[in-house]
Order: C-alpha cells, then sequence, then structure tokens
C-alpha cells in the first residue's frame, strides 16, 4: 500500500503514519534541543552520572523541563490555531492574532494580582476563562447572519488584541515592582520553568482540549462548507462551534498560563501542515499539535542559544518569524478575494 | 413526501415571501422560477430547514422539519447551493465524500462501500478524472457538478437545487437535467428546483412554482404556468410563448 503525505482522501491507515511519523520528529526534536545549549552536556555522562554531576543537573533539572513545557505549550497553540482556522473558515486565524491568547493573559494576570499563587491551580483555570470569553466576544462581534465574514474577525481581533494589551500596561502600573515583573514575562512569553507537576497540569488540560477537537474534527471539515451547508450535510453547528470554543480555551488557557503570550505559533504550523498533508481536520488537528511542539522547542532553543549567555524571549524569535509570514498570507489572501 | 404549508418569512428589511405553499410527491420534479428577489432561494433554505418560517410549517414524512435531528434530517433531505465556495482545498473526491457525513460515524471514516457510492456519483456527472484536484481549481461548472455528486452520495428521497446549473454552458446543463430526471423517475427521489431558464423548466419539470414578490403567482403543469399574460406581469417583461416543434414543450422568447 502506498501512503503518499496528501492521497485524494484521508484513510486511517494514512492518519495513523503521519501521525506516527511527526510523533517521531517531535521525539528526536525533544532530545536534540536537550543537548543543545551553551554549555555542552553528554547524554552518556548524565545517564552515567550521579545526582550531583553538572551533565545530569543541567539536562533534568534545566533543559528538560523546559524542553517539554516547550512542546505542550507549542502544541496547545498549534492545535487551537487550526481549530481556529477551520471553525471562522479562516486561514489567518490563530489564537494571538485574534486577542484570545491576550484576553487568556489578562485573566490570568488580574488572578495573580488578586493574590492567587503562581503555581495556583487558579491560574490557568482564569487563563481557560479569560480565552473562553475572548473566543465568544471576538467571534460573536463579528457575525452577521450565521456568517463569520473573514476580514471582519480579523479586524475584531486586533482590536481586541489592543484592547488586552492596554489592559496589561494598566495592571502593570497599579502593581508593585516585583509583581509587575511577572506582568512582564505574562506580555513577552517564556518558557523557564522547571517543576514537573505544573508541566504534567497543563499537559493534562493540553490532552483533553485536543481530544474534544478531535472528536469534532469532521464536523469541522463540513463547517468550510459555510454554517448552512454544514446544516445540510448533518452538523449540529451550534453544538460544534460551543465545543470548539471550549476545546479551544482548554489549549490556549493552558499555555497561556505557563509561558505567557508567544504568538504565532498557531498561524504558522497549521498553515504549512495544511500545504503538506492537506485540509483534512483529522489529521490535521494532531499534526499541528506534534508540528507546533516541535516548532517551539526549536524556536525556544533559537532563544536561549543565539545570544548565548544572554537570552531571547522566546515570543522575540516566533514574532520575527510568525509577522512577516502573517503579511505574505494577508498578501495572498487580498489578492485572491480582489480577483 | 415533502410539503410546504402556508410559508411566511421575513428579513429584518421586510418581507420576503407571503402564504407559500407546495407539496412534492415522491418521483415529482418540481422547479421554482420567478424574477429575482422573488423569494426563490429563501423557499430553498426553509424546505431545507436552515431556516424556520415566522408562520406555517415545511414536513416531511408527515413530520415539521423542526421535530428532526441534523444528522437524521440530511439524510433524508439533501441541497445542492447556488454558490460553492470553500475555504480550504480540500479534493473534489473529498467534497463528494461530505455526502455520506449523515451516514457515518462521528469521525466520519467512510467504508469502501462509501467510496465507491462516492465515485460512482462522480462519474454519473462526468467528474470523476478530477478526484483528487482541490475544488478551487475546478472551473464553476465542474465545481457545481461536484456539488451535484455530493448530493447524490447523500442518497437523499428529497433532493433541492438552487440553480445547479448558472454556470454551466448548454451541454452540461441538459446533462445535469437528465441526471435530476433520472433520479426522480428511477428511484423516485423528490426534486425541488430553482431555475432561471424556463425552456429548461419546461423540458424537465412535471409542474412549476411561478413566484413574485414573495407570493405565489402561479402554480401547475409548465403548459398552464408558462402563459405570456402572466408571465409578461410577474417578469414585468413582455414576451411570448410559442411551442417546441420537435417537444411540444413551451417556449419563452423575450420580445422588445
Amino acid at each position: 500500500m502506498r501512503i503518499s503525505a496528501r492521497g485524494t482522501y484521508l484513510t486511517p491507515a494514512r492518519l495513523a503514519w503521519m501521525t506516527a511519523a511527526l510523533a517521531a520528529v517531535l521525539g528526536l526534536s525533544l532530545v536534540g534541543a536537550a543537548l543543545l545549549g551553551p554549555v555542552h552536556v553528554s547524554l552518556a555522562r548524565a545517564l552515567a552520572g550521579g545526582d550531583a554531576s553538572p551533565d545530569r543537573v543541567i539536562l533534568f533539572r534545566t533543559r528538560l523541563p523546559r524542553v517539554l513545557l516547550a512542546s505542550v505549550v507549542g502544541g496547545s497553540l498549534g492545535a487551537s490555531g487550526a481549530a481556529l482556522q477551520g471553525l471562522l473558515g479562516n486561514p489567518l486565524a490563530c489564537p494571538h492574532v485574534l486577542g484570545i491568547s491576550g484576553g487568556a493573559a489578562v485573566a490570568g494576570v488580574v488572578a495573580l494580582v488578586a493574590g492567587a499563587d503562581a503555581v495556583s491551580p487558579l491560574v490557568p483555570l482564569a487563563a481557560f476563562c479569560g480565552a473562553l470569553a475572548s473566543i465568544a466576544i471576538v467571534s460573536g462581534a463579528a457575525r452577521a447572519r450565521g456568517r463569520t465574514t473573514p476580514h471582519a474577525v480579523l479586524l475584531v481581533g486586533v482590536v481586541f488584541n489592543a484592547l488586552a494589551a492596554a489592559v496589561l500596561m494598566l495592571v502593570n502600573a497599579l502593581v508593585s515592582y516585583t509583581q509587575a515583573q511577572g506582568v512582564l514575562f505574562w506580555m513577552m512569553g517564556s518558557l523557564s520553568t522547571q517543576s514537573y507537576g505544573l508541566i504534567a497540569g497543563s499537559a493534562v488540560y493540553s490532552v483533553v482540549g485536543l481530544g474534544w477537537l478531535v472528536l469534532h474534527a469532521h464536523d469541522l471539515n463540513l463547517l468550510t462548507a459555510g454554517e448552512e451547508g454544514a446544516q445540510q450535510l448533518g452538523v449540529d453547528v451550534e453544538r460544534t462551534r460551543r465545543s470548539v470554543f471550549v476545546a479551544s480555551s482548554l489549549l490556549v488557557g493552558a499555555a497561556v498560563s505557563m509561558s505567557g503570550m508567544i504568538g504565532f505559533v498557531g498561524l504558522i504550523v497549521p498553515h504549512l501542515l495544511r500545504l503538506i498533508l492537506g485540509p483534512d481536520h483529522r489529521l490535521l488537528l494532531p499534526a499541528s499539535f506534534l508540528g507546533g511542539a516541535a516548532f517551539l522547542v526549536w524556536a525556544d532553543t533559537i532563544a536561549r542559544t543565539v545570544l548565548a549567555p544572554a537570552e531571547l524571549p522566546v515570543g522575540v524569535v516566533t514574532a520575527l518569524a510568525g509577522g512577516p509570514f502573517f503579511i505574505f498570507l494577508l498578501r495572498r489572501s487580498l489578492r485572491r478575494s480582489v480577483a | 413526501m415533502i410539503e410546504a404549508e402556508r410559508l411566511s418569512f421575513a428579513y429584518d428589511r421586510g418581507p420576503v415571501l407571503a402564504d407559500v405553499s407546495l407539496t412534492v410527491a415522491a418521483g415529482e420534479l418540481v422547479g421554482v422560477i420567478g424574477p429575482n428577489g422573488g423569494g426563490k432561494t429563501t423557499l430553498v433554505r426553509l424546505l431545507s430547514g436552515v431556516l424556520a418560517p415566522d408562520a406555517g410549517v415545511v414536513r416531511l414524512d408527515g413530520r415539521p422539519l423542526a421535530a428532526y435531528r441534523r444528522r437524521d434530517l440530511a439524510r433524508r433531505l439533501a441541497v445542492v447551493p447556488q454558490d460553492p465556495t470553500l475555504e480550504f482545498p480540500f479534493t473534489a473526491l473529498e467534497v463528494v465524500l461530505m455526502g455520506r457525513a449523515p451516514h457515518l460515524a462521528a469521525l466520519g471514516f467512510p467504508r469502501a462501500g462509501d467510496v465507491e457510492i462516492a465515485r460512482v456519483a462522480m462519474a454519473r456527472l462526468g467528474v470523476a478524472e478530477v478526484e483528487d484536484r482541490p475544488l478551487d481549481h475546478l472551473s464553476g461548472g465542474e465545481r457545481q457538478r461536484v456539488l451535484l455528486a455530493r448530493a447524490l452520495a447523500q442518497e437523499p428521497a428529497v433532493l433541492l437545487l438552487d440553480e445547479p446549473t448558472t454556470h454551466l454552458d448548454l451541454r452540461h446543463q441538459v446533462g445535469i437535467y437528465d441526471v435530476v430526471h433520472e433520479l426522480a423517475r428511477a428511484r423516485g427521489v423528490a426534486v425541488v428546483s430553482v431555475l432561471h431558464d424556463l425552456n429548461l423548466a419546461a423540458l424537465y419539470c412535471d409542474r412549476l412554482l411561478l413566484l413574485a414578490g414573495g407570493r405565489v403567482v402561479r402554480q401547475g403543469p409548465p403548459a398552464e404556468v408558462l402563459d405570456a399574460g402572466t408571465l409578461s406581469v410577474a417578469y414585468a417583461t413582455d414576451v411570448q410563448v410559442t411551442v417546441n416543434p420537435v417537444t411540444g414543450a413551451p417556449v419563452v422568447l423575450p420580445t422588445r
């Protein structure tokens, strides 16, 4: 049996092969990125050495948690971007551009400032609620007569994003110096954590969100025929919309509460994967999770090595890659809507 | 099979349909004609259940549409839209397979039989050879035939078509209505089709419904509805009606 990346239609076999291939890429990326850094680390010494061996400490206390977190956050952003693009019928949608990450950050920061501990589960919960409210507001405002016009969504998102940034600056100005440092961390995006427990917690959020999305993946395919078209093919559009809202918010909430606002992962990754694998969401959603994870692992590796020993915020790296990409896509979409 | 009883519907900007009734039996092909803005597309949306009427009711097999789950309705009723656009590059075969969705489990993976049904439908409409091309790489005419193939793959008891031949040349117009006509005759599908071409309507339809200003002007066999006086008033254009010497069907000719 011949299995090509695109194929004429998606079979379970192709889904399994492509997912396995991407999982392998992610696995190799995790190992490779963990071994890379300003200080050379030997895998053999780290595994053989005692608990106090420097190789072991750097690898398992510093690098590995960071790489794992990057994969959870990148995967969440990639999958939620793919889902939002499908739901809104807009290849330019992503949680960052639409201000959903911003809304989640505002809610998370408010929870922090109101006294929640940084490691308390209240922060991801608040971020989840903020993301959910933002999706509802942005898609509701851009919707008329049961249709969301693509450019209206982006416009509303841009405005909403600016609003969220302003609220974050406002909070930043009102709180103490130490708290303000925390707020800055949320706005720039960072992956420096050391707690396996926290990573595991956000991974649970992400996997639940991804699973929930995959259950609605075929409905998202049918939604490309428009809301009425999807209804005529048997889709309960309102239920699908609500499910995708909640599941994407789980993903964005998990990502933002752990790492702040990291942009454009949810835009670039689903877009490139759609070119290679085709638009079927049953494959695109898990693929965007795995691909987003690998993408952010490498982006963060660049962020922490390129100016070593100094470190760039990873959000800077993804924005430098994603900004021009977004403009390129917007140009193409405008050309097409004029033609 | 499908019956609409005294439908009225208004958008924000004003009433679009008033007191429209229509019954279509299994195996019947009914054409909906009338000037632009007469309410034809709105009637199709009401009959497919994506819009709910302000007054009146649509019944399928005696049950109001509102009592159906979407999925159950989609197994019985298929729609070919007027202007098929898809945002993402699904292949023609993937699009036709979407017609199998209401018959499949949640993740919607087609069984061998479903792929066979989809390919047979594509072959019937002459789009088999473009099955692996993305929909947005096809011509307008090919796209419309792919969308009709999708509706065929849905295996509905009722088929609604909203001007399915706008982008088609003469050969494909006739080709599509040959398929639709055969579907009604051989499989007993109840078909409602919006048409702009009155001569095509006269050639294929068992009955016509003339809608103008949201009201039924006349309903009946083509020979009765396609009356020069009635049409001239409904379309606000002078027309002549003669008889096709070969088929005996009425032929409508504009005059100036």
